[in-house]
């Protein structure tokens, strides 16, 4: 029986920069990670409904386009609906100090800025993933 | 909640969490599989598969377009490579499929092949019995890029696509064993690029010399998967390669071989793994290792002491 950690990583709303999702994916994968991409412009829905079907047990979404405060809530809002209440939702990209403790709120665990190293996000998941 | 239930009653998550039971051999899986044993055998299994690039999962998104226009519900299992390093994968295959995330009648999972070298996973046929039983018309099983011998999928697969593109190789390429000898059908995408033409008459030429060909020939359709051309006539090759082999009797054949290759892979893994746990856990592996080091004794007495032992 072997648990492997499923993660999700997604870039949503409009916002045609992901490289930094790509290089976290990446670091997630040599963490032993399965690590399902969906890449760029995805809708809310889509996330929730694709960690529905691949029962993944992180979401990680980067923003860069600064509609973080809309678009990370309303995420966690589809995963609870879809009965994934113990999934671990993360964030990242450019967003503000300030807005940081409304999303932890929202029920975002952690969010990621600039300049954090990979492996902390790797060490988050480790501890705080529910399997 | 009782998963094989709730998956019976159609319940998405439900599905979910049996395909993570399966692949990650949890001890409920063996109970799940049984109650969803007797609701499968209504899907058609559609294997695709090729070389990395080639399309596939492009592919994979317009055929299940297609079958959704035609009112058929879809199963898509997309098979990435998981590292021999690391244990991880990325498994991108969705990001081809994002427009059907949203339509209920469309379920994708996507599986790592966990040290699987035959272009699927081990778990990829359980899961595909876990979509049967939910009810899907259609499974589409997409392997992971093959090279030259990953055949696995024709194992997994009632009928089996192999995808191509032009421009890999010369006609030597094509009158190799392994993967070009499997399909059932040849699907030519990307064949706006140069080099199609002369890519079917290679395989053309190769199926000439086919002496095990029986009255199926491989059709070799022309498609451009991105721009959508090609798909329901590349669809209507599957569909006439279905009435055939349904016809025939070569479907049962096929199904009845699946079924016996799956009784012995269960059996052979069951007692590797009851073998192995007895003779690890137990610290009499290590022992073993270093008395044929010394010389002392070799692997082929060990196990056929440890056989006897424990088969007796």
């Amino acid at each position: 029986m072997e648990k492997k950690i499923r993660v999700l990583v997604a870039k949503p709303g409009l916002d045609g920069h992901d490289r930094g999702a790509k290089v976290v994916a990446r670091a997630l994968r040599d963490a032993g990670f399965e690590v399902i991409y969906t890449g760029l412009r995805q809708t809310p829905e889509q996330i929730a409904e694709a960690a529905l079907q691949e029962d993944v047990n992180v979401v990680a979404m980067s923003i860069l386009s600064g509609a973080h405060g809309h678009l990370f809530p309303k995420v966690v809002d589809l995963l609870h609906k879809n009965g994934m209440n113990d999934v671990l939702i993360i964030g990242g990209g450019v967003i503000p100090e300030g807005d940081i403790p409304a999303l932890k709120e929202a029920g975002v665990a952690e969010v990621f800025t600039p300049g954090t190293p990979t492996g902390d996000v790797v060490k988050f998941i480790n501890e705080h993933v529910k399997l | 909640m009782d998963i094989a239930e709730e998956l019976l009653k159609g319940n998405r998550l439900a599905l979910s969490r049996a395909i993570t039971a399966i692949e990650n051999e949890y001890d409920e899986a063996t109970d799940i599989m049984k109650k969803l044993y007797p609701h499968t055998g209504h899907a058609y299994v559609l294997g695709i598969t090729g070389p990395p690039g080639a399309g596939k999962s492009t592919l994979s998104d317009k055929i299940a377009r297609e079958y959704r226009a035609q009112g058929k519900t879809v199963g898509i299992i997309a098979v990435d490579p998981t590292s021999p390093f690391t244990g991880g994968a990325i498994l991108g295959d969705r990001i081809r499929m994002n427009g059907l995330t949203l339509d209920e009648g469309v379920f994708i999972r996507s599986m790592g092949t966990r040290g699987s070298l035959g272009g699927l996973s081990h778990k990829t046929a359980d899961a595909v019995k876990a979509m049967d039983a939910f009810g899907k018309d259609i499974i589409i099983v997409e392997t992971v890029g093959v090279g030259q011998s990953e055949v696995d999928i024709v194992k997994a697969a009632d009928t089996t696509m192999v995808v191509l593109i032009p421009g890999m190789g010369d006609d030597i390429q094509a009158i190799k064993a392994g993967i070009l000898e499997i399909g059932d059908l040849y699907c030519i995408n990307k064949s706006d690029l140069d080099g199609a033409d002369k890519l079917v008459r290679e395989i053309n030429m190769m199926l000439d010399l086919d002496s095990l060909m029986t009255d199926w020939r491989p059709p070799i359709t022309k498609v451009v998967a991105s721009q959508n051309e090609g798909i329901a006539e590349l669809l209507g090759t599957v569909d006439k390669h279905r009435t055939y082999i349904e016809g025939n009797g070569e479907l049962a054949k096929r199904r009845t071989k699946r079924t016996r290759d799956e009784m012995l892979d269960i059996l052979s893994s069951n007692i590797g793994s009851y073998i192995k746990s007895k003779i690890v856990d137990s610290g009499r592996l290590d022992g073993y290792v270093e008395q044929i080091k010394q010389h002392k004794t070799d692997p082929y007495t060990v196990i056929g002491e440890v056989m006897g032992e424990m088969l007796k």
